[in-house]
């Protein structure tokens, strides 16, 4: 009554983090285009973390005698804005506050979106009512929903996370229906329902892990569209507020000083498109390593 | 635990749609004795793994009972239904789809007993550890992810699935006809040895007339929903009472060039079942017709002792008919 196993097993047992994990990071590394995006990333996040210490400046502490210094004075690497301000500190922390206001959407997005998609797409007499919330939803047009949003909170940071985050559930929501609809009909479900599982340990256990790659891309794309539109917003004043280092903020306030200080919005500016741009392909790269036709078996 | 039985007339219909009725399973009643095995065929789309999944209640009942022990079983509540989830079982026909791919083998065991039992962390390791040596595995599969094994010992965990809870009764739907005939022997002899020493019923859904007769003690044979012919599986090969039946099995691939049985061919293909033909389902392709096939249904009778079937000709060979 025995298997002849073809491979005889290892004595060191396989880490929870398990190979799914590794083998789609070894195929990401291959894309060099990712690997490009994953190192933007990686700054920001650095910079975003230590910014206290990268910088001798505040961010928000003006020195009118040493306002307007090109890019590459003395003590100042990218020179100064209009009040003073070290541009390299307000860059720096202008990552902090791009990063945790697109994070915060984009999870906030995430959550209501995987709910709302679970549910139409694992009930069947839940998903007239919940997909056409969402077309409701879908037939605004982003910026426009998020504008009216914050005119409805109010001018601030958190409402912006909030706005986006609202932006980003009629999208999550459809891409997760369509995986729960596909994966609910598979045989180990079927089989979990045998079991008397009940159906939030089938929706969280099974249906969610196998569901998790669109996901994964979904919300790294969506962190560009995120930290994009927090800027487009702040630029209109309708999200950070002066004298907030952020980048579309500081933008805003640059372009009086276009002409004479080019550097006040040209820094900002590259600072949001390299962030964009990183997040883009590495959720393109990822998309790829993902392909559910290439880790399984 | 003697002497009990497990009856379930079925009386089944699939509804589909408002407009009509897709008659998956049509009257289908049989028992199921303790520690028997009891195959179930017909050729594809004739409704043999929708009456397992409806005995299991994944999929709803139209009309008609289960019964287990006694009991009728089909409209419990949430709560209820928990203690018989655990009697009855059910091993899947695809090895490759039945298990969730992101989760490891011993994870999925464990979370049986999560479900149904208060084991602690280290009991429910230990039990899945007992449960795969029982099926032939090793405790080094348990960090496995179910693509890391062949076909037969994919089949082999869902075995171990399946009797983690120490079943009575375990339906086993094509369970290994996706698998190599080699592969196919084992996964049997395993399945009868667990029979023996657990004691269970299974209700055996297959397609191969061969494997039933090695492992079955009884057969039902299944034509389009409707149940045609139910036997010991040495009466039914012997002495098969239905035109189905006779059909079916000089169907079976002989071995012997010198065994000059006459085949006999049906014509055509299985009628819809949205739309199922009046009286007998089978006369549309019966070679020995008559009008009262048409006309009316044939009754379910007992034409010997434990062996039913449901033809006004029963017993008449498809011989005399034309066509051989």
């Amino acid at each position: 009554m025995s298997t002849t196993f073809s491979v005889e097993t290892p004595q060191v047992r396989t880490k929870k983090k398990d190979r799914f994990v590794v083998s789609t990071m070894k195929r990401l590394l291959k894309n060099k285009l990712a690997v490009v995006g994953l190192i933007i990333i990686a700054i920001q996040v650095i910079m975003a973390l230590t910014a206290p210490w990268i910088t001798s400046y505040d961010p928000a502490t003006q020195q009118l005698t040493k306002s307007e210094l090109p890019v590459m004075s003395e003590g100042h690497i990218l020179g100064t804005d209009n009040y003073g301000r070290d541009v390299w500190t307000r860059i720096v922390y202008g990552a902090q506050i791009s990063l945790v206001v697109a994070i915060t959407a984009v999870t906030l997005g995430l959550l209501g979106g995987v709910v709302l998609g679970m549910l139409a797409g694992y009930y069947k007499k839940w998903d007239a009512v919940i997909m056409r919330f969402v077309d409701l939803l879908f037939a605004f047009p982003g910026i426009l929903l998020a504008m009216l949003i914050i005119a409805i909170l109010g001018t601030s940071l958190i409402n912006v996370a909030i706005a986006i985050s609202i932006w980003s559930i009629p999208t999550c929501a459809r891409i997760v229906r369509g995986s729960v609809l596909s994966i609910k009909e598979k045989e180990y479900i079927m089989a979990m329902k045998s079991m008397g599982a009940s159906d939030l340990r089938i929706m969280v256990k099974h249906i969610l892990p196998n569901a998790l790659a669109p996901i994964i891309v979904f919300a790294t794309m969506r962190m560009a569209t995120a930290i994009l539109s927090t800027a487009a917003l702040s630029y209109l004043g309708l999200g950070a507020q002066p004298p907030t280092p952020e980048w579309g903020a500081m933008i805003a306030q640059g372009q009086d000083y276009m002409w004479t200080s080019p550097h006040l919005t040209v820094i900002p500016g590259i600072a949001i498109m390299l962030t964009v741009f990183a997040f883009n392909v590495v959720g393109d790269g990822l998309r790829d390593a993902l392909d559910p036709n290439m880790d399984l078996n | 635990m003697h002497n009990v039985k497990k009856y379930f007339p079925i009386k089944g219909g699939l509804l589909k749609r408002v407009q009509g009725h897709v008659k998956a399973v049509e009257s289908v009643s049989f028992e199921l004795m303790e520690g028997e095995s009891l195959g179930v065929v017909g050729e594809s789309g004739c409704g043999k793994s929708t009456l397992g999944r409806t005995i299991l209640g994944l999929e709803e009942i139209t009309d008609g009972q289960v019964y287990y022990r006694d009991q009728e079983i089909q409209n419990l509540k949430r709560h209820e239904k928990k203690k018989f989830v655990k009697e009855m079982q059910m091993i899947f026909q695809d090895p490759y789809a039945s298990l969730n791919p992101r989760q490891r083998v011993g994870d999925a065991l464990v979370e049986v007993f999560s479900m149904h039992t208060n084991l602690s962390a280290k009991e429910k390791r230990d039990a899945v550890v007992d449960l795969l040596k029982e099926v032939g595995l090793k405790e080094e599969h348990f960090d496995r992810y179910p693509h890391e094994f062949s076909g037969g010992q994919r089949q082999r965990i869902g075995i171990a699935r399946a009797i983690a809870l120490n079943p009575s009764f375990i339906i086993c739907d094509e369970a290994v006809s996706a698998l190599d005939v080699s592969v196919q022997a084992q996964v049997l002899k395993l399945l009868k040895t667990i029979q023996e020493k657990y004691n269970l019923s299974y209700l055996f859904i297959s397609h191969d007339l061969g494997v039933v007769r090695y492992f079955c003690d009884r057969v039902l044979v299944m034509y389009l929903g409707n149940s045609v012919e139910l036997a010991k599986v040495e009466e039914l090969f012997e002495t098969p009472l239905h035109p189905y039946t006779q059909a079916l099995l000089s169907a079976i691939p002989r071995p012997s060039v010198h065994a000059n049985v006459k085949r006999v061919r049906l014509q055509g293909d299985l009628p819809n079942p949205a739309n199922p033909p009046s009286g007998c389902p089978f006369h549309t392709r019966c070679p020995i017709a008559q009008d009262v096939c048409v006309q009316s249904k044939p009754e379910w009778q007992e034409y010997q002792p434990e062996h039913f079937a449901a033809c006004h000709f029963a017993g008449k060979s498809i011989l005399e008919g034309a066509d051989v």
